[in-house]
């Protein structure tokens, strides 16, 4: 029985280390190659041991794909690709081409020259692996060989984000990576045709939360920015440099220039600037509002946002501060955050998710005295968490359930006991089968692939002329002969097959005698037998000949007189093999005799 | 399967095919050749051209002489200039169901089309094509609509005047079809109704026909397309190229094992070669500029200007230029260039590569920033404070009929310091000067087209090997003016199938299979009726006689099936040879069977048992088919 296999490497009843292996019609697929970030050891990278033991990597997988530049779903990359050795493709988006190298090589420069790891990937890996990356246009059907075919749908998310289709033949399986269901200020909001695969692989990281509107929170956020910076405060927005950043700098942006502000607002330069840069080159994947206006305003060139100097930290009177990186363990965002913490007119908000470990998680924590550098520090300022991350709510997942169709779904990225509800929701709500294995765990369904034909148009038309138009979805019968030659497979009509094939009909004829007691004449009799059959079999031809024999559709009746017995009359009941049936119904009837003649 | 021939341009096609119960319309490009019979639309009040005399019949009659103007011995229609539409009568166009766009040149006729014959249809293109053509077709509604002209003539047109007029408003063919330009209301409109694509995208169309896009490599977003069933192949390739300019480059592998290639857009200037063109217009740029002269290059806003600017940007420091200012005027000159830098993923690959650094993709934006270039709606407003001569201008339109161009055709048409550069294809030169003359310009040809030529066409053709291939007839003869040059046509086996103007073609295909799909599982046993077949008997016993019996082939060796039929217990057999085979009888049960080469007859009493038997001996020497 054909079956579709889906193993989580990583992201199976967890966030973080997405890798999903997908075995679908004899093709095996990896999906994503995420890195932890709440781990330093081996926990970090997917198992890719499990894929094979010893054998290649590159023998075993056909084609990787990379949803969207995030370190969790492409963080192992380089050091699978390089570390472990893959040569086959990589695909993703050409956004995605792009940002993810700059990315890696940053989780790289922290990991070597901040924690002094080892054993860790180089730059040269990270431009090696990116040599294995086929960039993918939206909706492009790309042919990875013959059978196995994968295409992009928009997830919105960060930018160049995509959910993929991985089909062979009949059957596909759709993975969407992380994605959200409403537009926000940069970006749009993900799409899928109703493409009905046999299995829908999707996130769940806000599988039970029903999020307020965005605008209550974008209000309520500009409220608390207002409101720092007028009682003359500082804020400090600790950020990732691409994908939120963006997003809460249009929003300032425009409010800044509404309320006609002059604080000034700063963001931390290098990665971030080149980030602004990124997004106004792909315009095309922001959304429709942005993509509209760009020629007179692209959103991306910020009037009110100027580059940050670290001088200006010590700077007096209200600012508003967009610092690297997001969860304040390092860099830039650590250090301002030590200069303000003292002062309560200050604040700080989180705009994102926080690792254990981090300063970020200590204060969101409600921690208020923090050993840094051997030195204690108190926290005075404000802090505030805000829920900016763009994945799809439950409302959001059942959106895209529904517009997909699938036959099954399966929960990743997302944690046990939120999944749990959502998979009950799921199963009840749309009837719809639903799985969510834990790491290493296989799911395993079985599949009922179409086998497509190629048939002979005189086929069809002999079909049709019987008047039995074909009727959509529903099986019928057919008699043909099916060639199968170079995996392409043939129905034509046996005749045709015979004379493809360079062979001759053998014709098997049947004719049996059948005595009938009868004085009358020979044509008599025939018009008797005529007239019998033309009663009982309503639904076929019977004819009578001017020669005086009977035919019945093509089985041919004649009467003959044996010369010895004048009340036995002999009928010739002849057939082939091909009207068998036909034949054998008739000298079974016939031989009960014929009614009497109502003279 | 046909195709009807709704345009007479072989650049600008207009063709619909009917394909397995679909109506497809590929590209619907608009002939704009027609202008050139007209007076152009100055922008500021030209003395000039309002005293051209009126034109009279040679008797001296003169009721044309409102519409017709005559300048140095030609002879133009005074009026709003006219386009010469597809031919929208040989097909009833609401029947279309689908457009597909190759180009944004060939999307020029689109509002005729989508809103004034009923179409209801959905039109298909890539986002750069879309967003480039509304551009162009934003700044043809501007040039034509900032100068409004009262008069619109229309008795020139009628068949026995027309006759009467001098060349080449006597040839003008289809006048009676000519039609002002849309509104940017119908511009819009028209847009609406197109859904984007992308390259190798399979787009299904009421899951009888899928067409693809596929990258054509002459224009940002430019595309040939595949229509194809599961056991027809059609392409159509439509303004493609092989030469590295921006677009990424051309998809040839996927036209292979077509049944019928339709093809259309060759170049226009299948003698030059556009990489001397273009450095005939550096040289030349160079050369006027330095003799204190303008340079007006007559174009459109989007396409071979990016390239243009490139060769520039690298030029003019090496040529000491580096101070000469460039101007680019047109309604739509901002939104172009800024609309150049964001279509990273349908660029070459080199420029793509920039992208990712990220940088702009094109280095125009570096000669905007440096002050270089500099571009503007119009002349009116912020152009005329800031305008420095000598200079460089880009401005349309290449027709020199309306647009910016022909204030400056005006201005420096008078100074022999000056040149003009031709360097769009679409228009002829000389035709386009006509008029402007005399002109004391410099006037210089280097038209730059970068579309396929015969020699690539054949290596194509060699390459993908269609059954058939299908063009305008232009491309089977020697261009009238260089009839000996018999290189200069398509050369292919079978020779290739020509269509004019309103022609329909019979497309040679001969259909043979068609898809079904079937199940895994063994079909029910035929002998129980499967559901749907509701049938009335007289008796339930009769059979069907449409469950079919496979057909028999193979031969009986008579020894052999004479040792089964003892095997399996019957007696007293006699074999006798007869011409063609033997009868072997059984006289035990007064049966006979005859058995030749190619057939089996058994011939016995009626009983159903024997014959069973007997039939499934038989059976075992043949196979079923």
């Amino acid at each position: 029985m054909p079956e579709i296999r889906v193993t989580p490497l990583g992201a199976g009843q967890d966030v973080g280390r997405s890798c999903i292996l997908v075995s679908i019609a004899g093709k095996n697929v990896m999906l994503d190659c995420g890195m932890h970030m709440g781990f330093n050891d081996d926990r970090r990278f997917p198992d890719f041991s499990y894929i094979t033991q010893n054998g290649r990597l590159t023998d075993f997988l056909d084609c990787v794909i990379i949803s969207h530049f995030h370190l969790d779903h492409c963080g192992a990359l380089p050091y699978f690709s390089e570390m472990v050795g893959y040569d086959g493709p990589i695909y993703m988006t050409h956004p995605t081409q792009a940002i993810c190298p700059i990315l890696l090589e940053d989780y790289r420069k922290i990991a070597v020259d901040k924690k002094g790891e080892a054993n860790f990937f180089t730059s040269q890996m990270i431009k090696d692996c990116m040599k294995k990356v086929v960039a993918v246009h939206l909706h492009q059907t790309v042919q990875v060989d013959d059978e196995l075919e994968i295409k992009a749908y928009y997830a919105g998310h960060v930018l160049g984000a995509a959910m993929f289709q991985i089909k062979v033949g009949s059957e596909s399986v759709v993975y969407t990576g992380d994605y959200n269901m409403t537009p926000d200020r940069h970006l749009g909001a993900a799409w899928i045709d109703k493409c009905r695969p046999n299995l829908l692989i999707t996130e769940s990281t806000y599988a039970t939360t029903i999020r307020d509107s965005k605008r209550c929170r974008e209000r309520d956020f500009l409220k608390k920015v207002h409101e720092t910076v007028e009682r003359g405060g500082k804020v400090l927005i600790p950020v990732f440099a691409l994908g939120r950043a963006q997003e809460l700098c249009i929003l300032l942006e425009t409010f800044w220039e509404r309320m006609n502000l002059k604080v000034p607002i700063y963001f931390s330069t290098g990665l971030t600037e080149k980030a602004n840069h990124y997004y106004k080159l792909f315009i095309p994947w922001t959304n429709q509002k942005i993509r509209k206006t760009f020629v007179q305003r692209n959103m991306f060139e910020f009037k009110h946002i100027k580059a940050f100097d670290r001088a200006f930290a010590d700077n007096p009177g209200p600012m508003v501060v967009f610092a690297t990186p997001g969860m304040l363990h390092a860099g830039q965002s650590l250090q301002i955050f030590r200069k303000w913490a003292g002062n309560e007119k200050n604040m700080v908000i989180m705009p994102g998710y926080c690792v254990q470990g981090t300063v970020g998680h200590k204060i969101l924590s409600g921690q208020r005295k923090l050993e840094m550098e051997g030195r204690q520090l108190e926290v005075k300022m404000q802090v505030e968490y805000m829920s900016f991350s763009a994945h799809a709510d439950a409302k959001g997942i059942m959106q895209l359930v529904g517009q997909a169709e699938p036959e099954s779904v399966l929960l990743v990225h997302g944690e046990a006991k939120k999944m749990e509800f959502l998979k009950q929701k799921i199963e009840q709500e749309l009837r719809v089968n639903c799985y969510m294995p834990a790491n290493g765990e296989t799911v395993t369904l079985p599949t009922s692939p179409s086998i497509p034909v190629g048939i002979s148009l005189g086929l069809l038309k002999r079909e049709m002329a019987q008047g039995l138009l074909p009727e959509a979805k529903k099986p019928r019968l057919l008699h043909g002969t099916l060639i199968m030659k170079d995996s392409n497979f043939r129905l034509v009509s046996s005749e045709q097959a015979l004379k493809e094939l360079g062979l001759a009909e053998h014709q098997l004829r049947f004719t049996c005698r059948v005595h009938l007691h009868d004085t009358r004449k020979e044509q008599e009799t025939a018009l008797r037998v005529y007239s019998h059959l033309k009663s009982v079999l309503k639904d076929h031809c019977v004819q009578h000949l001017p020669d005086g024999s009977v035919t019945v559709e093509s089985v041919l009746l004649q009467a003959a007189a044996p010369s010895e017995d004048p009340g036995t009359k002999v009928l010739l009941v002849s057939w082939t093999y091909q009207d068998e049936e036909l034949g054998s119904f008739l000298t079974s009837l016939l031989k009960k005799g014929l009614p009497q003649a109502p003279s | 399967m046909k195709l009807y021939c709704l345009s007479g341009h072989p650049t600008l096609p207009c063709n619909v095919l009917k394909f397995k119960s679909t109506t497809i319309m590929l590209d619907c490009g608009l002939d704009m050749t027609s202008t050139l019979n007209f007076l152009p639309l100055p922008l500021v009040q030209s003395p000039r051209l309002s005293n051209l005399p009126g034109w009279s019949l040679k008797d001296g009659n003169a009721f044309l002489d409102k519409e017709l103007k005559e300048c140095s011995g030609h002879v133009f229609v005074d009026s709003v200039p006219e386009f010469c539409l597809p031919e929208t009568e040989l097909i009833d166009l609401s029947t279309v169901d689908v457009i597909l766009i190759s180009n944004y040149h060939c999307m020029m006729a689109l509002p005729y089309i989508t809103e004034h014959t009923g179409f209801t249809g959905t039109v298909y293109a890539t986002e750069p094509t879309v967003q480039i053509g509304r551009l162009l077709m934003e700044e043809l509604v501007n040039f034509i609509e900032r100068v409004p002209k009262a008069q619109s003539a229309s008795l020139w047109k009628n068949k026995d005047i027309q006759r009467l007029l001098p060349s080449p408003l006597k040839d003008a063919v289809e006048v009676s079809t000519w039609r002002r330009c849309y509104t940017m209301q119908e511009v819009n409109s028209a847009l609406s109704k197109i859904q984007l694509v992308g390259y190798s995208q399979k787009i299904e169309l009421f899951g009888a026909v899928q067409v693809t896009p596929l990258s054509s490599g002459y224009a940002l977003g430019s595309s040939n397309w595949i229509i194809q069933s599961h056991y027809e192949k059609v392409s159509y390739v439509s303004g493609s190229s092989l030469l590295t300019t921006h677009p990424q480059p051309m998809d040839q592998a996927s036209l292979k094992n077509s049944d019928v290639l339709v093809l259309t857009g060759l170049t226009q200037i299948p003698t030059a070669n556009p990489d001397g063109m273009v450095g005939e217009f550096c040289s030349n740029l160079a050369l006027t500029v330095r003799n204190g002269g303008n340079v007006l290059v007559p174009c459109y806003p989007s396409g071979v200007i990016y390239d243009l600017l490139e060769c520039l940007y690298q030029y003019i420091d090496s040529a000491g230029l580096s101070s000469v200012p460039l101007y680019f005027i047109s309604p739509v000159a901002n939104s172009s260039l800024e609309f150049s830098q964001i279509f990273a993923e349908w660029l070459c690959h080199n420029k793509q590569s920039k992208v990712y650094l990220p940088e702009p993709p094109f280095p125009h934006a570096e000669l905007i920033q440096t002050n270089k270039l500099k571009h503007y709606p119009s002349i009116h407003g912020d152009f005329s404070n800031d305008f420095r001569q000598p200079c460089v201008v880009f401005t349309g339109h290449p027709s020199l009929r309306f647009g910016d161009v022909v204030h400056f055709m005006e201005l420096w048409g008078k100074s022999s310091l000056n040149t003009v550069i031709f360097t769009e294809p679409d228009f002829s030169y000389l035709e386009a000067l006509a008029p402007y003359q005399p002109l004391a310009m410099k006037c210089i040809y280097c038209p730059i087209d970068t579309r396929l030529n015969f020699i690539q066409v054949s290596k194509l053709l060699k390459e993908v090997q269609p059954l058939h291939v299908v063009c305008p007839e232009q491309y089977t003869q020697p261009p009238p003016a260089q009839s000996h040059r018999m290189d200069l046509m398509i050369d292919c086996q079978p020779p290739a199938m020509s269509y004019r103007r309103a022609e329909v073609l019979a497309l040679p295909f001969k259909r043979r299979y068609e898809k079904i799909e079937i199940m895994p599982e063994p079909p029910p046993r035929p002998a129980q009726p499967t559901s749907g077949k509701k049938r009335k008997r007289v008796s339930d016993d009769v059979p069907d006689c449409k469950v079919l019996k496979p057909l028999l082939s193979g031969s009986i060796p008579v020894e052999q099936f004479v040792q089964t039929l003892e095997k399996h217990g019957f007696s007293d057999i006699k074999v006798e040879d007869t011409a063609k085979g033997h009868i072997v009888l059984l006289q035990e049960a007064e049966t006979l069977i005859q058995i030749e080469e190619d057939s089996t007859h058994i011939i016995c009493d009626n009983d159903e048992m024997l014959r069973v038997r007997l039939r499934d001996l038989v059976l075992k020497f043949l196979q079923k088919f």
